[in-house]
């Protein structure tokens, strides 16, 4: 089952099924593996894929010398050759429609058909935001459902639905911290993250206008509560803590340490990147949070990673729910109103503004909504269980192989942590990653968290079977066995991608982000 | 003349008032591809153990830590060209940015030569 290939007879094997090479072909292609020219490259400057009446040249001009004087250079492509264009590159994309897309801290799980139909549905799809309420009650109406059931599953009483990705819903949060403690008196200057947290947490704060200091983890990969009380005081705004954290380890102190903020008189953000692996099992309210963000296109199913627009509402604590963002939606007798600027008055005088001019991601409110509703309360709680069962099962099955510095600290929660712990001297987590690519599959988190050296995060989520995770366990050992061997020919992979390795370094060092046309011959 | 190093894989180099800090040979090669530094500015201030200066590899972005409280003389105006110093030279060209040093009694506690060796290796 972990030999690859052994299924049946490739045209690039001998009877053993050993790689031969084949002749160089006229076009580049092999086969189905097409090469793809730039979009600038297959189309002439002089040549148009559209039909347009001839300009009368003859009228006044009135460009009030503003006039093109030199060709734009855009290419000009006929329909088909546009299609096939992107058809094409799109065969040399990897997504979770392919296969396994193990990024840790990235929950890629499979986006169910059934949110598709539901988004596409013409009441949905062709609404336009500032269409008056009487004709939107439906849309309202799966906002404010939506809504309830998130604030249900994390025990929290507000919620802002407006923030559009996961770090706009940090800010959100980070700022309504900021206005609840402006609005009592008591600016504070700084925001603590553990040393093991996402980068965008350090990175909100400082936007918000924060000095972020570091937080210690513990040997065993969770927050050093002690470290953490020691630095409490007067001058700490709030603490960011991601729960799982992004060692795959649920933070077993996070009431107590919620407990010591609030008693120092600061506020608990947590960053809830990784609810997956709680959802149904732990409600955040009762550990004291006072602000999250619920990443929609992770644990809620909807695509993400190039295939879709994030989404990030924010559940609040009773002491955020004042100053959380316009706008919202409430029910009243009378259905369902978008409450704004001119209708809040005084019961939301203390919001310390909007985050966005719409009501947020509505294509992937009605995704989500669909997912909750299809799954149940009882299916929310198991796609948490079956994420956490599927990434142990990576864990244990690695750890003999890979070395894994938390496998001690308990179960994983819902990603797996490796190192690059004796692999041969000169192959490193980027040899392996690449080695990957030639097994079939996008490459896991790597060099993430920066507490473990040469990391390797890799979270398979729920939609894997175990036939599925099987499988890609036989690619991880085998690629993992080469790297520790000192195998040559890792360090060159990937050998069957359509492009070999790219230099990456003189891709930062120097790079071409503008197409420029060919000096003429 | 003397040279120290800290736990954050800075070294440092004193030449009367003047302090030449850079980043150990451990530290570059662990970043792996340097791609892009960020030098403090002529007249900044810093303070010990306060970031002064930012170097990004193709794997991560790291703050470097000033090891010793001054004010910023230059930044090495040779790593914005080019910033593969860090990588080739990093314990000579690839300085990071002098600094007078207004403290020499912060030096104490620093590791010399050996001393960070022995650092490393327990690593």
């Amino acid at each position: 089952m972990n030999a690859p290939n052994k299924s049946g007879w490739k045209p690039a094997m001998n009877a053993d099924g050993e790689s031969i090479g084949g002749p160089a072909t006229h076009t580049g292609n092999r086969a189905l593996m097409l090469e793809e020219k730039l979009i600038f490259e297959i189309g002439g400057t002089d040549t148009t894929g559209v039909d347009l009446p001839a300009p009368d040249l003859s009228a006044p001009r009135r460009m009030g010398g503003l006039d093109r004087d030199a060709r734009i250079g855009l290419p000009g492509l006929s329909e088909p050759e546009t299609v096939r264009h992107y058809t094409r590159l799109s065969r040399q994309n990897y997504a979770i429609d392919l296969g396994l897309f193990p990024l840790g801290s990235c929950t890629m799980k499979h986006n169910p058909r059934l949110n598709e139909k539901v988004a596409r549905m013409p009441g949905f799809a062709d609404l336009h935001p500032m269409a008056p309420s009487t004709t939107t009650q439906g849309a309202l109406a799966v906002i404010h459902e939506l809504g309830e059931w998130l604030k249900t599953l994390t025990g929290m009483p507000a919620v802002a639905m407006s923030p559009k990705a996961g770090a706009h819903g940090e800010l959100c949060g980070i700022l309504a911290i900021r206005a609840a403690l402006e609005a009592r008196g008591d600016a504070r200057k700084v925001v603590l993250c553990p040393e093991s947290a996402h980068g965008t947490n350090p990175a909100t704060a400082a936007f918000a206008g924060y000095e972020v200091e570091d937080i210690p983890a513990t040997p065993e990969g969770r927050v050093d509560l002690a470290a953490l009380e020691a630095r409490l005081g007067p001058d700490v705004a709030a603490v960011m803590i991601t729960n799982p954290n992004t060692c795959g380890l649920f933070e077993r102190d996070f009431r107590k340490i919620a407990d010591a903020v609030h008693a120092g008189g600061g506020l608990v953000y947590c960053d809830g990147a990784n609810f997956n692996a709680i959802v149904g099992r732990v409600r955040p309210g009762d550990l004291g949070v006072d602000a999250m963000h619920i990443n929609l296109h992770k644990t809620f199913s909807t695509p993400h990673g190039g295939g879709g627009p994030g989404s990030g509402p924010v559940v609040f604590s009773e002491a955020l729910a004042p100053f959380a963002p316009l706008p919202f939606v409430e029910k009243n007798d009378d259905g369902f109103v978008l409450v704004e600027e001119e209708t809040a008055g005084d019961r939301h005088s203390n919001s310390f503004g909007r985050m966005t001019a719409f009501h947020g991601q509505m294509g992937m409110f009605t995704r989500a909504l669909t997912y909750i509703l299809s799954h149940g309360a009882d299916g929310l709680k198991q796609v948490a269980e079956d994420a956490v069962l599927n990434a142990n099962y990576v864990l244990r099955k690695l750890e003999d192989v890979l070395h894994a510095p938390f496998a001690d600290s308990g179960p994983c929660m819902h990603e797996a942590l490796f190192g690059d712990k004796g692999f041969a001297e000169g192959l490193s987590t980027l040899d392996l990653a690449k080695g990957l690519i030639d097994e079939g599959y996008h490459p896991m988190t790597m060099y993430f968290p920066l507490v473990v050296h040469g990391a390797m995060l890799v979270e398979p989520t729920e939609t894997e079977s175990k036939a599925a995770l099987d499988q890609f366990i036989g690619a991880m050992r085998s690629v993992a066995e080469r790297a520790i061997a000192g195998d040559e020919t890792l360090k060159t992979a990937p050998h069957y991608a359509p492009r070999r390795r790219l230099d990456e370094t003189l891709a930062a060092r120097k790079p071409v982000l503008a197409w420029a046309e060919p000096a003429a011959e | 003349m003397s040279r120290y190093f800290t736990d954050e894989h800075e070294w440092i180099e004193i030449e009367g008032d003047t302090a030449t800090i850079g980043i150990t040979d451990y530290a570059q090669s662990q970043l792996g591809d340097i791609v892009f530094v960020e030098v403090p500015s002529a007249g900044t201030q810093v303070t010990k153990g306060a970031d002064a200066a930012v170097v990004e590899s193709v794997k991560a972005a790291s703050d470097v830590y000033a090891p010793i409280a001054g004010t910023v003389l230059e930044g090495n105006p040779a790593l914005e060209e080019d910033p593969a110093l860090v990588n080739t030279a990093p314990e000579t060209d690839g300085w990071f940015f002098k600094l007078t040093v207004a403290d020499k009694s912060e030096l104490d506690g620093l590791m010399d030569e050996a001393g960070y060796k022995a650092f490393v290796a327990g690593l």
